[in-house]
């Protein structure tokens, strides 16, 4: 989240998308009713079912899953022609005056550069015009034809509310209510905050999606203002911080795994370290080389020095045009590509997609290494055919898996301390309070025990290049289990020389004097203890900050990009909203955004941009640096913008046997996945009071489908998709209703995701349907709005 | 609660029955409030996190069991922490019920290893399991690190395993997961944030 769940309670107007809060985050959604019980805020819920959220909205309007983009683009439309954006902020803190090369176009689903042979993006056009020093050239009157402004309101004039209505479902009326709530936000004393969740990123043009909400909220000037925002909901107990902490492309802090191509630190540094596009944008990414080379100094410790390039060599480089992501990665291992998986307290077969895929791609493996609390599909997933027959009869027998599979018990979150980050970015710190029962043992125990048996063993034999294995420092006080409040204290980092932490990442230096794991966290454990342990409960601005209450990231920093809740004098745009003032030689308030004693028009609002203000034409993006609406892979129309384009051009996509696309004529209804406020995944099915209050997968229907198929509530029903099928009995609700859209009935069905084959309570897995297309910049898989059949059974 | 009132059952009954003759015919004495022992009146709490939905809500675990006399703690109430600006004590139904978690017979407590072609689990000890575990990634990264590529640029690169997990997991335990990631050199490493 840019802001925070406390901070919702801010808002003027709160629009739930692509997300069910009251459902979902139960606890969070407090902060919605506080903000409407006092402050009259208005709820505004755009779901394809009328859910718990929708029964205490103030505006509901009922999408087709799959065509948020298109609902978004009216609502940039709206917000323009009906004068209700907030143009001092456009002006001051987006790219919408920077100037667009002329050979930049957009024509019948295509934007310029693509080339249709080898089915890519050439994306030179989709740039800036550069002036004869280098920097972007502006016009800030916002009237030059090709500046982003004047481009932006042509693209989206396309989406009228007749074609919102038409593609999304809904009517032009009902459209143009929701807008007018929505876009009420758009000027300066009023604030709205737009909430989502795995609605908007499930789907193969997600990040396009949430780019378009992040416009929207930067034309409405919501963006660094309290109760404003773009606020992902996020999903599990530590997915921000896992996601901070790196991925198969990232290193921790959202630096990038080097490239093969980037054969020193020097061409690391150059090629990752971006040069400023405006005079006065302070371009922070430029200091990639000192977050690198002390995180550099946190892995080798003593072996990474000025001489080795700090031991850059041994970190792994990806070769230029790989891919490793999940979809990759079991693709790869069904063709046979893989020897070894190790999970940490994750489940792929049941969290799919595609989950016979996930289970044939196990038994592909050599070995399989799983850490749990409870025996679950992934361990066991040779036992799938003997306990499902009905869904897996087809996949290989157990005594044909090869798979050796170690399932090690593993500690839970009560017996161990560390650090959770919340949706809001705060590192909130927790106490063991119990052992592991049994010869359960904590993870960083078991992590710690392989790591330091692979070393003796390389010691001992030698193998396929030991260095980098020996390099990486493990020099922990009991390096069998590692104290994780030693850990914490290398990754807020630290001088190397003396040992003292470090009280921030403006501290951190290239000359590997410093070592830091992560820069983002540094200042989380400083000189004076454990910040992420704080419980202060202090709220001077009243604003819901909490300053002293844990550790937020960037240096305790609550609401982001808060330069831009004042205009370019420094004045708030909302005196009673103003999360940092000017006093003439500083800001005061929340931590700034900004360098703290630089006068209001030293630098622009943005500071990681290298643009230094928000992009609303962003070249960042595989299919266009404007969002368009694409059909979902599978979908029940054309594209009525463009018929010849339906699906997302660039999305990824795999071929195997067992990765057909359905198409409209056998399988005519759009499915769309939800969670139940009862369960969490595939976990709590383990759990006796989730078990009772949610026993049972259903099947949701609409009442009008359930008529037309003569199937009442409790029928057993059977849904089918390319892929494979599920069988639950029916739940007929009001809550969905057969949708018109490009002139046809389209009827979704809603399938809770919770069960599988092993718990207390047991139920098909829901992704037995689910295709393996992905989005082609997140690499999030098309989970709701794909299709399926559906019959009586 | 103070020492001095009597607060079992059996103590009220005493007195009620006393009193059971008073000229008035019925019990003048104030009755004694029957209270019942808290069950968490003698625990240990513990400042805590819900590992659930990324809400964040701060969580009081209460063990009980003397840890001086080398008791084993066991957890018998979990609740909402009030001091949190986040969830002010209140919880969801899955938060409310984190004890099942902890305390939950279907919890994994031995090693399990399930053999090549085998329809059955069966137990290993952990040292054993170590062992094996360390030997199948090592001979797997003998077999499949690429320390320069086809154009002789150094990668140190391992494709033949891969990582996943972590978001159930604090940050500590996810750092050290990628030191152990680039230790080995492993190039795919994904988790719950990609789905």
């Amino acid at each position: 989240m840019t802001n925070g769940w406390t901070d919702v309670a801010n808002a003027d107007v709160v629009l739930v998308m692509g997300g069910n809060p009251a459902e979902n985050h139960p606890v969070g959604f407090r902060f919605v009713m506080e903000a409407k019980r006092l402050r009259k805020a208005k709820l505004v819920c755009i779901d394809p079912r009328f859910n718990r959220t929708a029964a205490v909205s103030d505006k509901y309007v009922q999408i087709r899953s799959g065509s948020d983009i298109a609902f978004l683009g009216g609502l940039l439309n709206y917000s323009l022609s009906h004068d209700q954006f907030h143009a001092d902020y456009v002006r001051e803190h987006t790219n919408a005056s920077f100037l667009v090369r002329e050979d930049f176009s957009f024509e019948d689903g295509y934007f310029s550069g693509w080339d249709k042979d080898s089915e890519k993006y050439d994306k030179s056009t989709w740039d800036y015009q550069r002036g004869p020093d280098g920097y972007a050239r502006v016009d800030k009157t916002l009237e030059h034809p090709r500046c982003v402004f004047q481009l932006l309101k042509t693209h989206y004039a396309r989406y009228t509310p007749e074609k919102v209505a038409s593609i999304c479902g809904c009517t032009a009326e009902e459209f143009e209510q929701a807008a007018e709530v929505i876009c009420s936000s758009g000027r300066a004393g009023r604030s709205g905050t737009i909430l989502y969740a795995l609605g908007w990123t499930q789907h193969s043009h997600s990040v396009q999606l949430i780019h378009t909400a992040a416009m929207l909220q930067l034309m409405l000037g919501n963006v660094g203002m309290p109760g404003g925002g773009v606020n992902a909901q996020r999903g599990h107990s530590n997915i921000q911080g896992a996601t901070d902490l790196g991925a198969w492309n990232m290193l921790p802090g959202y630096l990038k795994v080097p490239r093969a191509n980037w054969t020193s630190l020097a061409a690391y540094n150059q090629a990752n370290s971006p040069k400023p596009l405006r005079p006065d944008s302070l371009n922070y990414w430029g200091n990639t080389p000192k977050f690198m080379v002390s995180l550099l100094k946190a892995y080798y410790g003593e072996k990474a020095t000025r001489e080795n390039q700090f031991g850059y060599d041994y970190l792994p480089k990806i070769a230029e045009d790989a891919n490793h992501s999940w979809g990759y990665l079991f693709d790869d291992m069904y063709a046979g590509k893989k020897e070894g998986l190790i999970s940490f307290g994750m489940n792929p077969v049941a969290g799919g997609p595609n989950s016979i895929k996930m289970i044939e791609a196990l038994g592909k493996l050599k070995w399989l290494i799983v850490a749990e609390n409870f025996e679950t599909e992934t361990a066991a997933f040779w036992r799938a055919k003997e306990l499902q027959e009905e869904y897996y009869g087809k996949v290989t027998d157990p005594e044909n898996v090869q798979t050796e599979v170690f399932l090690l018990p593993a500690s839970c979150f009560a017996e161990k301390d560390g650090t959770f980050v919340n949706s809001s970015r705060w590192l909130q710190w927790k106490y063991k309070a119990v052992d592991a029962p049994g010869d359960a043992m904590d993870d960083q125990e078991i992590i710690a025990r392989l790591f330091l048996k692979l070393r003796e063993l390389y010691e001992e034999e030698g193998g396929a290049s030991p260095e980098p294995l020996l390099a990486m420092d493990w020099g922990y006080a009991n390096p069998v289990s590692p104290s994780l409040e030693e850990v914490a204290k290398e990754i807020s980092g630290a001088e190397v020389r003396s040992g003292r932490q470090v009280s921030g990442f403006g501290a951190l230096k290239d000359d590997g004097s410093t070592l830091c794991g992560n820069w983002l966290y540094s200042g989380s454990f400083t000189e004076a203890g454990n910040q992420m342990a704080r419980q202060g409960q202090s709220d001077p601005t009243g604003l819901g900050l909490y300053a002293e209450w844990a550790w937020s990231w960037p240096a305790n920093r609550r609401v982001l990009y808060n330069r831009a809740s004042a205009d370019a004098d420094g004045k708030p745009w909302d005196e009673t909203r103003a999360p940092i003032r000017w006093k003439g030689n500083r800001w005061v308030g929340d931590v700034p955004d900004y360098k703290g004693d630089a006068p209001p028009d030293a630098n622009g609002a943005f500071i990681m941009l290298a643009e230094g203000v928000a992009k609303l034409f962003a070249p960042d993006f595989a299919e266009g640096p404007f969002p368009e609406h694409y059909e979902p892979a599978e979908s029940p129309v054309e594209n009525q913008m463009h018929p010849n384009v339906g699906s997302n051009p660039m999305a990824l996509k795999f071929s195997s046997d067992l990765d057909p696309l359905g198409t409209a004529e056998e399988y005519p209804y759009v499915a769309i996945t939800y969670r139940l406020t009862e369960h969490f995944h595939y976990w709590t099915k383990h759990i006796e009071s989730s078990a009772q209050l949610q026993s049972t997968f259903f099947v949701e229907l609409p009442h009008d489908l359930a008529e037309e198929k003569g199937i009442a509530s409790g029928d057993r029903v059977r849904v089918t998709s390319a892929r494979g099928k599920m069988e639950g009995p029916a739940l007929v609700t009001k809550r969905m209703r057969g949708l018109q859209v490009a002139g046809k009935t389209i009827y979704q069905v809603g399938l809770p995701i919770h069960w599988g084959f092993l718990g207390r309570v047991k139920g098909p897995l829901i992704n037995n349907l689910t295709p393996s297309v992905m989005d082609p910049n997140s690499g999030t898989p098309e989970y709701k709005g794909f299709l399926v059949n559906l019959e009586k059974v | 609660m103070p020492p001095d009132i009597d607060v079992t059952r059996r103590g009220f009954f005493k007195t009620g029955a006393a009193l059971a003759t008073t000229a008035f015919g019925f019990d003048l004495q104030p009755a004694r409030a029957a209270v019942r022992e808290l069950k968490i009146s003698r625990t240990t709490q513990t400042h805590s996190i819900c590992p659930y939905c990324a809400v964040g809500c701060s969580v009081i675990i209460h063990t009980l069991g003397d840890k001086a006399k080398n008791v084993k703690s066991t957890v018998v109430h979990i609740e909402g922490d009030s001091a949190s600006p986040v969830n002010r004590g209140t919880l969801c139904s899955k938060g409310i019920s984190l004890k099942q978690f902890v305390v939950n017979d279907r919890r994994l407590t031995k090693p399990l290893y399930r053999a090549p072609g085998a329809t059955e689990w069966k137990a290993m000890p952990w040292g054993e399991a170590i062992e094996k575990m360390a030997r199948r990634i090592k001979d797997s990264r003998d077999r499949g690190f690429e320390a320069k590529d086809a154009k002789g640029r150094t990668v140190n690169r391992l494709d033949n395993v891969a990582i996943i997990g972590g978001c159930t997991d604090t940050n500590e335990i996810n750092y050290l997961l990628g030191k152990f990631r680039f230790g080995l050199g492993v190039l795919t490493y994904e988790n719950q944030a990609r789905l």
